[in-house]
């Protein structure tokens, strides 16, 4: 599988990720053998295997709709680096 | 050059629970930030949704109303993207296997003709939060009541080719998910919002051009104007020569523009894979059923049975029918009045105006179903002219009472007693020699010119109150007489 520096750069943004000029041969290295990997299973035949979701084999189980939680603002707020009239505050986003 | 316009929609419906789709915040709008927003929605460290059956009932139901296939096992996706306003990191979405899948919706067009949309698929997920821009100087304010709150998003294939067909959909689908009861529809809280896809390619070609996705239009007018503004956009850019660049646009009401929203472009890559924190949804047979019962008539059905169990005309219907509180007023006065017509002209006519004047719904109407059927019953047998009528409609509009009480108190009662119509028009002609010898001097189509003098001297005497049918018998015959 070949990986190129550029796909682990864009990878690397796309998780908000710094990885070093140094990091980044290796780390590419890494990332090849992985995705080589996942080509070794690919060529196994998996036509009638219906694709597993969730290791547990398991259903979701469904709550019933009821609200169970009131205001708790000032206890999650408490944790919050900055906040202001009931907002959390985050640097200027700008659209 | 002759363009075609080419779209598919995306609408993010919110579901009318109570909680949130993961956790037990309610949903309730209008509460002051972050009032609703607990562990789960905030995303804190070791958290664990568990999904509201509510919200899964109601997507059922939204693909048996149009009757797409339920998927049978359904999966939660990550959809990875990063925003002040997701506190996870991704928004818990369904890509691989979504709940409702392919469908159709027959969208009736205003001229009565059915124009089939084809749904792709419908799933469920999360609402982000709000980030608010203009309230602090330096920051940008988060406000997570939203987030979690659930959404069904309706996907449909890119088979739209006007803004009208857009519209009609639109305005179908709110009409159908209001019948549902699965959201309240209400646009303008958000409750409906749409993303519309566009791109146009020249008249008779087959390949579709490159298209832009302008997101979170949430009126119907604006839905229009946007695909206006947006398709001038473009044709202006292919007739100088020029490409498209495929991206996601806002839609600007105020300049009636689109703008390129240049903060999505990157993270237009959402790596999705399955939500590991949730298990697959298995819906059998027997909860498909359970849920089919529950489906009330929807708009299709209710329009075929108005046409022909009360004789309405396709457009009276079109209209009457997409609101389901509407609808039910009309059968509740036809009920009580059997007189469909009028009942239906009453409503579309001065109840509809009345309402859309005083801003207030049929359903808190204070003309009631059975006071205007009340109005209608004196109409039906001669007490009410339908000048009079109108008199006691407004009366009951100020709440002086029903329909008997407006005629007593006012004293309205439409003159059906043949002596005392006698009487009247028997003193006018006394009372006006020169009109009755000009009008006898006439030949036949002066004289009905002339009789106009006579009525309204009568009507005058009757304070608008002679039955004008029997009033305008009378006075032809006392007239011929007179010679």
């Amino acid at each position: 599988m070949s990986v190129s520096p550029q796909d682990v750069e864009k990878v690397a943004l796309l998780a908000r990720l710094t990885i070093s000029e140094s990091d980044l041969p290796e780390v590419t290295e890494r990332f090849a053998r992985v995705l080589g990997l996942v080509d070794e299973l690919n060529t196994i035949d998996t036509q009638d295997v219906v694709p597993m979701s969730n290791p547990h084999d398991m259903e979701q189980r469904l709550r019933p709709d009821a609200v169970t939680r009131s205001n708790e603002r000032e206890a999650l707020m408490a944790s919050a680096p900055v906040q202001e009239q009931g907002y959390f505050l985050v640097p200027k986003v700008i659209d | 050059m002759n363009w075609e316009i080419v779209m598919g929609l995306e609408v993010h419906l919110q579901l009318a629970t109570q909680s949130k789709i993961f956790s037990g915040s309610s949903v309730q709008f209008g509460a002051a930030p972050n009032e609703q927003a607990d562990a789960v929605d905030l995303g804190m460290p070791g958290m664990l949704p568990v999904l509201n059956e509510e919200a899964v009932r109601y997507a059922v139901k939204f693909g048996l109303g149009i009757g797409a296939r339920i998927g049978d096992r359904s999966v939660f996706d990550r959809k990875n993207y990063f925003y002040p306003d997701l506190p996870k990191g991704y928004q818990v979405s369904q890509f691989f296997a979504p709940i409702v899948c392919e469908g159709m919706f027959e969208v009736p067009l205003e001229d009565g003709t059915l124009f089939p949309i084809r749904i792709t698929r419908a799933h469920l997920e999360e609402d982000a939060g709000k980030s608010v821009h203009d309230l602090f100087q330096q920051e940008t304010g988060i406000d997570l009541n939203r987030a979690g709150t659930p959404l069904l998003e309706i996907v449909t294939e890119p088979d739209f080719r006007s803004a009208e067909q857009a519209v009609a959909y639109l305005k179908a689908l709110h009409s159908l998910v209001t019948y549902l009861g699965i959201s309240d529809g209400n646009m303008s809280e958000g409750s409906m919002r749409c993303d519309i896809n566009i791109s146009l390619r020249e008249k008779g070609s087959e390949t579709l051009g490159t298209r832009t996705e302008i997101k979170n239009v949430n009126s119907f007018r604006f839905v229009e104007r946007a695909i206006y503004s947006e398709y001038e956009r473009q044709a202006d850019i292919l007739e100088s020569g020029g490409t498209i660049t495929q991206e996601t646009r806002l839609y600007d009401a105020e300049q009636n523009v689109t703008r390129s929203m240049r903060s999505k472009e990157v993270a237009n890559d959402y790596r999705y894979f399955p939500e590991p924190d949730l298990l697959p949804i298995v819906i059998d047979s027997d909860y498909i059923e359970a849920v089919r019962a529950t489906l009330p008539e929807l708009p299709g059905a209710k329009r075929t049975r108005f046409t022909s169990a009360y004789g309405l005309s396709e457009y009276d219907a079109a209209l009457i029918v997409p609101n389901h509180a509407m609808a039910d007023y009309f059968e509740s006065v036809v009920q009580l009045c059997e007189a469909p017509k009028p009942a239906a002209n009453w409503i579309l006519g001065d109840l509809s105006g009345a309402l859309n004047r005083n801003d207030v719904g049929v359903e808190e109407s204070p003309i009631t179903p059975e006071r205007l059927a009340g109005l209608i019953v004196r109409i039906e047998d001669g007490t009410l002219s339908s000048k009079l009528a109108k008199q006691v409609f407004d009366a009951m509009w100020e709440g002086e009472g029903d329909t008997d009480e407006v005629i007593a108190a006012r004293g309205l009662k439409q003159v059906s007693d043949s002596s005392e119509l006698e009487a009247m028009v028997d003193e006018v002609i006394a009372n006006s020699p020169d009109q009755v010898a000009q009008y006898l001097a006439a030949d036949e189509a002066k004289r009905k010119k002339l009789s106009g003098f006579f009525v309204g001297q009568i009507m005058k005497a009757s304070k608008g109150q002679a039955n004008p049918q029997m009033l305008n018998a009378l006075l032809l015959e006392k007239l011929q007489n007179q010679s």
